[in-house]
């Protein structure tokens, strides 16, 4: 009984989407862009995804279509949506995609969400052509896969970079006598955690780190306290975790309640949430994390404007900006060809320079070399304290307890 | 005596995530496979008053666990009796309510996700308190107090009143149960709903000190699974002692040998239990 009238409820969902989704086809088919977007909306990265990727994507199709639409040879259209959720499962992703190329027949596709994704649905992005200016995905293995995939573009760095990024703060808060050469490093045991601690090691030995905890732990370990009370035992200067959103806001807690008397703390992703902030307000002044954003300059501050405003919320201080300017460069590519081809677009893209929000950002074999690395929590505010080619890095300040 | 008291803590915090379950599988047998979402849900209740109008999680847990009972007795009446009704074994109710359910835990989900997509996270007593020479979170040990609370609650309750007696007999054997006059339909959808109500209990206590979002029920009906297969099912006991002997060995392993190797203990007691006990510490043989 149950199951059939599940199954009636399941089926009429279908088809009243079915209809709906021609529906809007038949009444815009030929004048409206249609871009195609999959990310997680459920799953273990959606509350990442609908921190950084969904909004951007609300924000900036609202906004082009707000000004008329994207200026074609032919005339000016608007932006038609449409969305999947790829329940954080690469293989729905790639289905989706196939869906979305095949059967709704978009123009262009928002890149995934998330390193493994990004890689992982490389070769359907590819197969049918689609530009893929992947945002949040980090890697060393940038040049083997551009190469292998023309269409493929990176703008948020490499693995290295970050460690290195995090290496390069150490060093100067060391050599400012702001701390000793003690680090205590943990990392979340999975390929981004992994990689990020393998890269860091021999970075901190060789700028004269002495690494007196490294330990790791298991995605969504319940409790880090003792985690937490032997990286303290440890006697550290600095603390290094490269940890995911909620090991990331349960470390900062454990941290507090311990009392982890360090002047250089660093925690990986999420550390730029807003919510972050929200959570832990003055405590956390002087956390460093991974990206950060300049504030100060005008585009920026209109673009966070903008966020608020029409998305209701507040954009975190790193890939928001990123993923918004990926869709800026998008959105000038095809302005700029003029039409909605894929080559000639994913060309244009390669070879132009693009007024951005982050300035201007230019592709050199499909890797833009301008990010941010490190920031930090100062008076409420995540700024960039330290970054690859982009202007405004704030001088970083000395951690003075969790008050 | 750190280990001993941080692993005391984290037991309470397994004991609350499997209590529920506990009761739903071993009195009403309904696998729910939605107990995940039920705890997820009283998170969400404690960090959207919390957030939206500053109310206490504690306040929260006085409206959310009598909501919960309400939703979870509809719940058993309207989605779940049906399927009690016509199986004709315990066989075929196990895998029907498990898809049930299943599909139950897809709706919550979407419900939650509309509501609130990224993480519940918001600080409420996250300050140090010394205990034994050992400083713990006081989120925590309000949360291991309370499930203390509930869990000596339900013990008492099951093994000295009239109406815990019959719970227990429907647990034991529905059928003869039945024929000594309890009326097995009507204790099942209270102990159903009693599971549910302790879950979003756990849930609204679990969410000051664990960042939970939407979809991360699953991990929680995996871990609950768990620890009631362990502690041996229908009986409340076992998962009590089940839920300390995780969170003592955890926290052991991840303070003596690594943190890296919490998950790998925890699955070799499991493996341990079924292979020389297998209807758990406190379970009976099936006859």
């Amino acid at each position: 009984m149950i199951r059939r009238t599940l199954l009636k409820v399941c089926a009429s969902t279908a088809m009243a989407a079915a209809v709906g989704l021609t529906m809007t086809l038949g009444a815009h088919a030929a004048d409206t862009v249609k871009i195609g977007a999959v990310a997680p909306k459920t799953g273990p990265l959606a509350g990442g995804a609908v921190v950084t990727q969904w909004p951007n994507v609300e924000l900036w199709v609202k906004q082009v279509n707000a000004r008329g639409g994207l200026k074609l040879k032919d005339g000016q259209k608007k932006i038609e949506l449409i969305e999947y959720d790829d329940k954080t499962n690469p293989a729905e992703h790639i289905k989706a995609v196939q869906r979305l190329a095949t059967q709704d027949k978009v123009d262009f596709i928002v890149a995934p969400f998330g390193t493994g994704f990004n890689i992982a649905a490389a070769p359907i992005y590819a197969k049918y052509g689609y530009p893929q200016i992947a945002v949040s995905a980090i890697s060393d293995k940038i040049e083997e896969l551009t190469q292998r995939y023309p269409n493929l573009f990176f703008t948020l760095g490499t693995t290295t970079s970050f460690a290195e990024g995090v290496r390069d703060i150490l060093v100067k808060m060391k050599n400012d006598g702001k701390i000793g050469n003690k680090i205590a490093m943990v990392n979340v045991a999975d390929a981004f955690g992994i990689e990020l601690a393998d890269a860091a090691r021999p970075l901190f030995k060789e700028a004269g780190f002495e690494i007196v905890y490294d330990k790791s732990y298991p995605l969504g370990t319940p409790d880090l306290s003792p985690v937490m009370k032997g990286a303290k035992a440890s006697n550290p200067d600095a603390f290094v975790a490269w940890s995911y959103p909620p090991d990331t806001f349960a470390l900062a807690e454990q941290a507090i309640i311990e009392n982890l008397d360090v002047k250089a703390y660093y925690s990986a992703v999420a550390t730029c949430f807003p919510a972050f902030g929200g959570k832990f307000g003055s405590k956390i002044n002087g956390v460093l994390g991974a990206g950060g954003v300049n504030v100060s300059s005008d585009k920026m501050q209109a673009y966070r404007a903008a966020h608020k405003e029409i998305t209701g919320k507040d954009a975190d201080y790193w890939a928001s900006a990123n993923t918004y300017v990926s869709l800026q460069i998008l959105e000038q590519a095809i302005e700029g060809v003029g039409s909605l081809d894929k080559e000639a677009v994913t060309q244009y893209i390669k070879d132009n320079t693009f007024d951005t929000i982050m300035g201007d950002i230019k592709f050199e074999n499909q890797f833009s070399n301008k990010f941010w690395t490190v920031g930090q929590w100062q008076d409420g505010v995540f700024h960039g304290v330290s970054s690859v080619n982009v202007d405004g890095a704030l001088p970083v300040i000395a951690k003075g307890g969790w008050n | 005596m750190d280990i001993f008291v941080s692993g005391l803590l984290l037991a309470g915090t397994y004991a609350l995530i499997a209590m529920g379950l506990n009761l739903q599988y071993g009195v009403a047998r309904i696998m729910n496979l939605a107990n995940g979402e039920m705890i997820v849900l009283g998170a969400l209740a404690a960090f959207w008053s919390f957030t939206a109008y500053q109310i206490s999680p504690l306040v929260t847990l006085l409206v959310a666990v009598p909501l919960s009972f309400f939703g979870n007795w509809l719940i058993y009446k309207i989605l779940l009796r049906p399927l009690v009704r016509r199986a004709k074994s315990q066989g075929q109710l196990e895998v029907d309510s498990i898809l049930a359910t299943f599909g139950i835990s897809f709706a919550l989900v979407g419900i939650m996700v509309s509501i609130h997509g990224a993480y519940f996270t918001y600080s409420f007593l996250a300050n140090p308190i010394e205990i034994l020479g050992t400083t713990v979170a006081q989120n925590r040990l309000v949360a291991f107090l309370i499930a203390v609370v509930i869990g000596a609650c339900l013990f008492l309750w099951l093994r000295h009143t009239r109406s815990g007696t019959a719970v227990r007999a429907v647990a034991v054997n529905a059928e003869s149960a039945r024929l000594v006059g309890i009326n097995v339909d009507r204790v099942s959808a209270l102990t159903f709903a009693l599971g549910g109500a302790i879950a979003t209990a756990g849930g609204v206590l679990i969410s000051t000190f664990i960042t939970l979002d939407a979809s991360i029920g699953v991990i929680f009906t995996m871990k609950a699974l768990i620890i009631v297969i362990m502690g041996g099912v229908g009986d409340i006991r076992g998962a009590i002692i089940a839920a300390l002997i995780l969170g003592i060995v955890e926290t052991a392993v991840a303070t003596l040998v690594d943190p890296g190797l919490t998950l790998v203990a925890a699955y070799f007691i499991f493996l341990l239990v079924l292979l020389f006990r297998p209807q758990g510490l406190f379970g009976r043989r099936s006859v």
